[in-house]
C-alpha cells in the first residue's frame, strides 16, 4: 500500500508556567527568551512540524494566562498547535479551542473520567482529541506497561495497551505516549513499548521520552513505529537543530517534511 | 467580505485568523443573507459528514445560488467533500453533487485516520495553486477521502489516489488544511483572497 509519501513528523513541545517558557530553549534572534508565542513562531520557521504548548502551572489563577497565551500564540502560527494540561472538562476544552488551539491533548482527566473523551470528540471532532498516556514498565515487556499518572508517581492499575485501545474506541484521534522509564533521561525511546501500542490501534501514535539525539528518533520511527515524535530539550541547541534532525532522519530513509 | 459558512462543524477560528493574517476581511456567519451577500465564500469543516445537514436545509440556497452566480467558493476538508455527491461515512446525507463520485473511507490495513503531512502532485494548471508546485507538503486530518476525476487539480496518495485540490470555474475545494499547511498553504489561500 503506498503510504510512503505520508510524512513522520517532529512535535516541538513547549512546557509552559504562568505564560512562560520554562525550559531554556536558544535562538540566537530570540528578544525574549521565555515568550511561548515568539518561541513557536520560531520553532514553525524553524521546521517543526507541529507545536505543542503543555501548561504546567500549579496555581489555579494561572487559568486565564493560559487562554491568553494560546490566544497570542494561535495568532501567528500556522502548522497544527496543540495545548495540553489542566484541560479537564468539555468547558475547558471549548476555551482552548476558541482561543485558537486546534487540539487539545488530555490526560488524567480522561482517566478519572473516560467519557470526556468521547464528549469532546462529538463536539470538535475526533482529529482534535489526543489522549495523552505515561507508560511505565521498568524491566517487564511492553504488555505489563502501567499507566501512571500526576507526573510517574501514581499507578493507575490500568495497562497501557488495554487503554489505548479503549481511548482510540471513545474517539481518540492520535495517542501521545510518555516512557516514564525514559523521560528526561536523554538515553532515547521506550522504542518497545511504542510499537507495541502503534500494533494496537489505528489511530496515530507520537511518541515522547528520552530523546537525546537524532539516532533515537532514527530509532522510534524505524523500529518504534511511531507517526510522530515529540521532544522540548533536544531542540535547545538552536534553530538549526530541528534542520539537522530532519536531514538525519531523511538519509536513514525516514519521510519527512523537506524543505519546510 | 469573505465569509465563513458557520454550520457547526468544528473549530474554525483558524481558518478565520489566516484569513485574517493576510489582510482579508472575514466573518463566521450562519445568517443565509450574509452569505447570499457575500463576495466570496468558505466552508470549513472537520468532523462527521452527517454534519453537513445545514448546507442541505436553511443553507443549501445561498449556496447553490453562488456556485451560479461565480462567486468563488472554497470548501475545506469536510467541506469540499460535500461538493461531490455524498459520502459513505453518511450515506443519508446528501451533498452538493456539483462534482461526481462519492467520498469513500480509506482502505482497511493503512493507518486511519489520515493525518500529517504529506505531498501533492499537481496535475494540471489552476487558479487555486497558482505558484505551487508537485511535492509540496500540506497537512491533512481525515477518514474519508474524495475520488479523482477530471476536476482534480491535485492529487495525493495515501492508500490509492486521492482528490487533495479541485477547481471547477469558480468553485474550489481543499481535502488538506490550507489554514494548518505553514508558507504552502498561505499561499493558497492568499491566491483564493487575489481572485
Amino acid at each position: 500500500m503506498p503510504c510512503e509519501r505520508l510524512t513522520k513528523r517532529i512535535i516541538a513541545c513547549l512546557d509552559v508556567d504562568a505564560g512562560r517558557v520554562v525550559k531554556g530553549i536558544q535562538f540566537e534572534q530570540l528578544r525574549d527568551a521565555g515568550d511561548p508565542a515568539e518561541m513557536a513562531r520560531l520553532h514553525a520557521e524553524a521546521g517543526a512540524d507541529e507545536i505543542v504548548l503543555l501548561d504546567i502551572t500549579a496555581t489555579s489563577g494561572g487559568r486565564k494566562t493560559l487562554i491568553d497565551t494560546v490566544a497570542r500564540t494561535a495568532r501567528q502560527l500556522f502548522i497544527p498547535f496543540t495545548v495540553g494540561g489542566g484541560i479537564r472538562t468539555l468547558e475547558d476544552a471549548a476555551q482552548v479551542f476558541d482561543a485558537g488551539a486546534d487540539k487539545i491533548s488530555i490526560n488524567s482527566a480522561a482517566i478519572a473520567r473516560p467519557e470526556l473523551i468521547s464528549e469532546i470528540a462529538n463536539r470538535f471532532g475526533s482529529q482534535a482529541v489526543i489522549v495523552a498516556v505515561d507508560g511505565k514498565r521498568g524491566e517487564n515487556p511492553p504488555q505489563a506497561a502501567e499507566v501512571y499518572v500526576a507526573g510517574g508517581r501514581t499507578s493507575t492499575g490500568r495497562e497501557v495497551l488495554q487503554w489505548v485501545r479503549e481511548a482510540e474506541k471513545r474517539g481518540a484521534g492520535e495517542i501521545l505516549l510518555t516512557s516514564m522509564d525514559r523521560d528526561g533521561t536523554g538515553i532515547g525511546f521506550d522504542c518497545e513499548l511504542t510499537a507495541a501500542v502503534s500494533g494496537e490501534i489505528s489511530i496515530p501514535v507520537i511518541a515522547s521520552g528520552g530523546a537525546g539525539n537524532a539516532e533515537h528518533f532514527v530509532d522510534v520511527f524505524s523500529r518504534g513505529k511511531a507517526d510522530a515524535a515529540l521532544a522540548a530539550s533536544i531542540f535547545h541547541f538552536g534553530t538549526h537543530a530541528i534542520a539537522d534532525l530532519k536531514q538525519t532522519l531523511l538519509q536513514a530513509g525516514i519521510p519527512m517534511r523537506w524543505p519546510c | 467580505m469573505i465569509a465563513i459558512v458557520d454550520y457547526g462543524a468544528g473549530n474554525i477560528s483558524s481558518v478565520k485568523k489566516a484569513l485574517e493574517h493576510l489582510g482579508a476581511t472575514a466573518e463566521v456567519t450562519s445568517d443565509p443573507q450574509v452569505i447570499a451577500g457575500t463576495e466570496k465564500l468558505v466552508v470549513p469543516g472537520v468532523g462527521h459528514f452527517n454534519r453537513c445537514l445545514p448546507l442541505n436545509r436553511q443553507l443549501r440556497l445561498p449556496l447553490l445560488d453562488s456556485f451560479s452566480s461565480g462567486k468563488p467558493f472554497l470548501g475545506i476538508c469536510v467541506g469540499m467533500q460535500w461538493l461531490f455527491e455524498g459520502s459513505t461515512e453518511s450515506p443519508e446525507t446528501s451533498g452538493a453533487g456539483l462534482f461526481p463520485g462519492e467520498c469513500d473511507r480509506f482502505p482497511a490495513g493503512i493507518k486511519c485516520p489520515h493525518v500529517g503531512w504529506n505531498q501533492i502532485d499537481v496535475r494540471k494548471d489552476s487558479r487555486l495553486l497558482r505558484g505551487i508546485e508537485s511535492g509540496a507538503f500540506v497537512y491533512y486530518t481525515h477518514s474519508y477521502r474524495a475520488p479523482v476525476g477530471d476536476d482534480t487539480i491535485a492529487s495525493t496518495e495515501y492508500g490509492g489516489v486521492f482528490s487533495a485540490a479541485i477547481e471547477r470555474d469558480n468553485v474550489f475545494g481543499v481535502q488538506f488544511h490550507p489554514e494548518k499547511s505553514g508558507a504552502t498553504g498561505l499561499k493558497i489561500l492568499e491566491n483564493f483572497c487575489a481572485l
